[in-house]
């Protein structure tokens, strides 16, 4: 079944990602993690579908954000970005997913790791623990090219200033701030070790980014002695235009 | 009715015909996967068909590698949305697999070693429409793609085509897997945009 939802507001994130919310009349409520299958039409009946992942936290006021990040060859991802205005009209399916989810419900230490534009369904859990009031403690280690590549950044700041039990920390891989006290480069063990809950805690981890980045980091908290039931993964291909 | 969507126009390529609905192509091989890739060495490697009390068949890497094998070049259409087309591959056929095995079964769970699970009747594992498949492009199937075997049900979604796998459990009634339990098809024919629980 398609909903039809209404851009109520756009914000860009970056210089190539935009934040979209939508008010969804008949919108059922989702769990953080979910995802929207999102449609668009052309004027002669082509139509084109992509999956984005659910940005914003379970809500009442029945909106949902997704952030996209615009790939230049991307076929619906540069219309999101660009044509796309507050007034539009979308269509889309939804939520999708059962597996890649956090629930309120959840008190285990939460060990999240992104990977550039695989924070999305991350940050719905760590907004979603917030609206509820929650108190489960969550680290996140979020892996990006360069200190202007951050989405989310103020309010990851804000967040993590006010409740001392979701701690944030950064993976620069081509440039860092200035004095960072790492030198730019891929997350690795001694990273995983410094940064991530240790795995005498059993921890759910939650790791979301691109194929290779996804491969790497479920692969490290394995060797770092997470069992493989507990780290959860969604992955998507650099071609898979998915958020 | 569609809502149109002012100034969108689309970019069909000429292969878009012979995709299945909400489809899209690509050229790469995108992965897909719900936890760690599990690395599986061929010493321990094992296929065992069982009917949930008792094995009926079992298969080690070398005794599997010994049956004959097929080339074969399919479709692979994934639930995200993306398909690829042309894909070359070298496994085992399932009937020769299920080569003299008698069964009342109907269904069939595919077991895969990470513990991931999905269920296909057994009808369509038959008659040359699936394999357990090792080699892919000319290489040994790679771990993010399902190596050391993945099974390939490509008339399916490619979630039923299990990577991993490491044995099939007879049925006389279905039961769902994995995906199938999480709000996904419980047969997904990709023509049928058989995606999601609620699809008919």
């Amino acid at each position: 079944m398609w909903r039809v939802g209404e851009v109520v507001a756009v914000r860009d994130e970056t210089a190539t990602a935009r934040t979209i919310t939508l008010e969804i009349p008949d919108w059922p409520g989702h769990v953080a993690g979910q995802h929207v299958d999102v449609r668009l039409t052309a004027s002669d009946g082509y139509s084109a579908v992509r999956s984005y992942s659910i940005a914003s936290a379970p809500n009442s006021k029945r909106r949902v954000e997704i952030t996209v990040e615009r790939l230049p060859e991307g076929e619906v991802s540069p219309y999101l970005t660009r044509e796309l205005a507050v007034g539009d009209r979308l269509e889309l399916r939804g939520p999708i997913g059962g597996w890649f989810v956090w629930r309120p419900e959840q008190t285990e230490p939460i060990q999240l790791i992104a990977g550039g534009s695989g924070i999305v369904p991350l940050m719905a859990m760590i907004r979603s623990r917030a609206a509820a009031g929650g108190t489960a403690p969550f680290r996140l280690l979020y892996s990006v090219r360069e200190p202007e590549s951050v989405w989310y950044r103020d309010e990851l700041h804000t967040l993590s200033d006010r409740d001392h039990s979701v701690s944030v920390s950064y993976a620069y891989t081509r440039a860092t701030p200035k004095g960072w006290p790492r030198p730019p480069g891929r997350i690795d063990a001694a990273l995983i070790a410094s940064t991530t809950w240790p795995s005498k805690l059993t921890p759910t981890c939650y790791v979301c980014g691109p194929t290779s980045f996804v491969e790497s980091a479920a692969g490290l908290l394995s060797a770092s002695g997470n069992s493989s039931d507990k780290i959860r993964t969604e992955r998507f291909g650099p071609t898979g235009d998915r958020r | 009715m569609a809502i149109i969507s002012r100034g969108f126009s689309g970019r069909r390529s000429a292969e878009a015909g012979k995709l299945p609905p909400g489809q899209y192509l690509t050229a790469t091989f995108p992965v897909l996967s719900a936890g760690p890739t599990p690395h599986v060495s061929l010493d321990r490697w094992e296929f065992t068909i069982d009917d949930g009390k008792d094995v009926l068949r079992r298969w080690d890497w070398k005794s599997f590698r010994s049956l004959p094998t097929e080339t074969f070049t399919v479709d692979l259409h994934c639930v995200t949305r993306w398909s690829k087309l042309g894909t070359r591959w070298e496994g085992v056929s399932l009937d020769t697999m299920f080569a003299d095995l008698k069964t009342d079964a109907s269904y069939a769970l595919v077991r895969s070693y990470g513990d991931y699970t999905t269920n296909v009747p057994l009808k369509d594992l038959m008659n040359h429409h699936a394999w357990i498949a090792f080699r892919f492009e000319g290489e040994d199937l790679a771990p993010e793609h399902g190596g050391p075997a993945r099974l390939l049900v490509p008339h399916l979604y490619l979630w039923k085509s299990a990577k991993w796998v490491r044995g099939i459990t007879l049925m006389l009634q279905d039961r769902p897997g994995f995906w199938e339990s999480l709000g996904y098809h419980s047969y997904g024919d990709p023509w049928r945009e058989q995606r999601y629980s609620s699809d008919p």
